[in-house]
């Protein structure tokens, strides 16, 4: 039978919806047992929060002052540690993940499993790779333990609504000091997180400037929508880092997905297919964009993006 | 001597779109342009600017692939490297037995810096760095936007989902690069032909002995699902009617 651990994604003392996506993952493999393990300082506000995903048996609470921030290097070996228990090590494919998870796999001896967008077995699994040109099955032997990341945009977070067990478990491994945590630039914006948004528009390098990229935003307020961007107005810097959409930034999964002055490019293009409706405002009307869009209207920016934010009321 | 690293892998072209063969056994790769994977030709960059700067004095460009792969590293000694490694091996391998190739190579040339991409523009993995730096036991700095040496330390700027996070680690290290670290150069045509008095060793990989047996089996390639064709609307009006008609707006 399956044994499945996961390990909580988390900041500032709340649970990141990530986790809850993990186990809806895992509950797609038959029978299985599935336990969250939170690495914290006090992990017990997190692990509270953990305990009530449906799915879960027990969940696991690391505690130690090493904890505080997520460094890879320091949590890897706990948990390694923790996963001599268990058949199958699971983490979101955030950028939290993809630092810890092949360095937990490695220092378990095994390969790595990236981006499990579907469930066909304990041991099969469907992932994306050349930018989601392609969908390969893969099958993990069974005699190893089985280290995945799960893609996160392609589960609903698994519902609320159980109540595991939450225990202290007692972990010891050698940490390292040769990595240490110096600061954080988070940009504090109020609107919905890019990543769980239901809504996201996003802007392209159409813009033109940071200033003007500010009609994304006024539009994203209007709508209640996260923002985006595409890496060209990451790089020429109309837009943070963090909202970059596609296949090096973040892939998303919303209900709408608004894409102005973005021609479509295939690494973008990545980033959005599982959105549930994607309208594209572009002024070529040849832009690859409408290839996919759900809803083209094809037009200048300037002068659309201020009509419909009126128009929206 | 103060040495760097540098992983080269040879990847489709970003250009190309990649399909799937119509028989599902992998996709269609004869005749298809190969390249320095993007992210690869940003490790590089740093690691020469580090160089120029004094924080080096040597730069090995290393990559394992096939023969062919040869024309990416006479690539990257065009850019710059001093030397290049071509581990060779005409079956794909796995982040993990690229990882112990690494690990090899660190163990014969000591460097202080190993830079890699933070992904393979194909697999789309995003493991080897931070296998390496495991198995290496040593710091790993993943999807770095900046890197500052010092000394024995470097302070490397991340590019994380919550923004950017600063962290200081010992060296050696190993840092993997993300898109914004730095704009790559363009290589000279008597960069080229200097290039090609460099030396370029190649190693059979079997003389390294590490395990390098898939541990996953591929079954199946499809396409994605295409996605059902859409609509154009002509203005603003029609354009509000159809999302309300979604119940989005
Ligand atoms: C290794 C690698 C990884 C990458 N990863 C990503 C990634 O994760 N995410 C990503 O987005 N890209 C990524 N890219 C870049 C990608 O290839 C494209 O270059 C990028 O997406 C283009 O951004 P854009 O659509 O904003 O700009 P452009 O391609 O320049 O498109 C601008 C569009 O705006 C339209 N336009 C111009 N003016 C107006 C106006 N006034 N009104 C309306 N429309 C207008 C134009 O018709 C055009 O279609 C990656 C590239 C590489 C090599
Ligand atoms: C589940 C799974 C299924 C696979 N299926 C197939 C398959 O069907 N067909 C197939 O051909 N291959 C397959 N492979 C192997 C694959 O081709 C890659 O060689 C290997 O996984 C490395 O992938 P990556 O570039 O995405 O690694 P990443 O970890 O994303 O690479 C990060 C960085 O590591 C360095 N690096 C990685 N590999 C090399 C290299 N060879 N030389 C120099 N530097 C390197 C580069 O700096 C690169 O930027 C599979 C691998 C896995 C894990």
């Amino acid at each position: 039978m399956a044994k499945i651990l996961i390990v909580a994604e988390h900041a500032g003392g709340k649970l990141n919806p990530s986790t809850a996506k993990c186990v809806a993952c895992a509950s797609k493999i038959d029978g299985a047992q599935i336990d969250i393990a939170v690495f914290a300082t006090d992990g017990a506000a997190v692990a509270a929060e953990a305990a009530k995903i449906q799915g879960v048996k027990t969940v696991l609470t690391v505690n130690n002052a090493a904890n505080a921030e997520p460094l890879a290097a320091v949590l890897a070996p706990q948990v390694a540690a923790v996963a001599a228990n268990y058949t199958h090590v699971f983490g979101p494919s955030t950028t939290f993940g993809k630092d810890l998870m092949p360095r937990v796999a490695a220092l378990l001896g095994v390969g790595q499993l990236s981006d499990i967008a579907a469930v066909e077995g304990a041991y099969k699994f469907r992932r994306p790779v050349y930018a989601g040109n392609a969908i390969i099955s893969v099958e993990a032997p069974q005699d190893k333990k089985l280290v995945a990341t799960v893609r996160t945009a392609s589960f609903q977070a698994a519902p609320q609504g159980g109540s595991a067990g939450v225990e202290a478990a007692n972990v010891s491994a050698s940490l390292p000091s040769h990595t240490r945590f110096v600061s954080r630039s988070a940009a504090a914006t109020g609107r919905p997180d890019l990543q769980t948004a239901s809504r996201v528009v996003s802007g392209g390098r159409a813009l033109g400037s940071a200033d003007n990229f500010k009609i994304i935003f006024g539009l994203a307020d209007k709508m209640g929508a996260g923002v985006g961007a595409s890496r060209a107005a990451v790089d020429a810097g109309y837009a943070a880092n963090d909202l970059q959409v596609g296949q090096t930034g973040k892939i998303i999964a919303p209900e709408l997905y608004v894409a102005i002055g973005i021609s479509g490019a295939i690494q973008h293009l990545t980033g959005i297919k599982d959105a549930r409706t994607i309208v594209a405002i572009n002024k070529d009307a040849e832009a690859p964009i409408f290839e996919v869009a759900d809803i083209g209207l094809v037009g200048d920016l300037f002068t659309i993006v201020p009509e419909l934010e009126k128009a929206l009321g | 001597m103060s040495k760097i690293l540098v992983g080269l892998k040879r990847v489709v072209d970003y250009n190309v779109r990649v399909r799937v063969k119509p028989d599902g056994t992998g996709v269609v790769t004869d005749g298809v342009k190969m390249s320095i994977n993007p992210f690869d030709e940003i490790a590089l960059e740093e690691a020469l600017r580090i160089k120029e700067k004094g924080g080096a004095t040597e730069v090995v460009v290393v990559s394992i692939g096939p023969a062919d792969t040869q024309q990416q590293l006479r690539t990257g000694l065009a850019m710059g490297a001093d030397r290049a490694i071509l581990v060779q091996t005409d079956t794909a391998i796995e982040p993990l037995a690229a990882a112990k190739v690494f690990l090899k190579l660190i163990e014969k040339e000591n460097p202080q810096i190993v830079l890699l991409g933070k992904q393979g523009i194909d697999d789309d993995n995003n493991q080897t760095g931070q296998m390496l730096a495991a198995l290496w036991d040593r710091p790993q700095a993943t999807f770095a936007s900046k890197v500052e040496l010092d000394g024995g330390k470097a302070k490397v700027t991340r590019e994380v989902d919550a923004g950017l996070e600063t962290i200081e680690v010992d060296l050696p290290a190993v840092f993997t690069t993300d898109l914004r670290l730095n704009e790559p150069r363009y290589v000279k045509l008597p960069d080229i032909m200097k290039a090609k008095k460099k030396p370029l060793d190649t190693v059979a990989i079997a003389s390294l002995g590490v395990d390098t047996a898939p541990q996953f089996k591929t079954t199946k390639y499809e396409p994605p699902a295409a996605r059902s064709k859409g609509i154009m609307v002509k203005d603003v009006a029609e354009l509000v009617a159809a999302l309300k008609q979604k119940g989005l707006v």
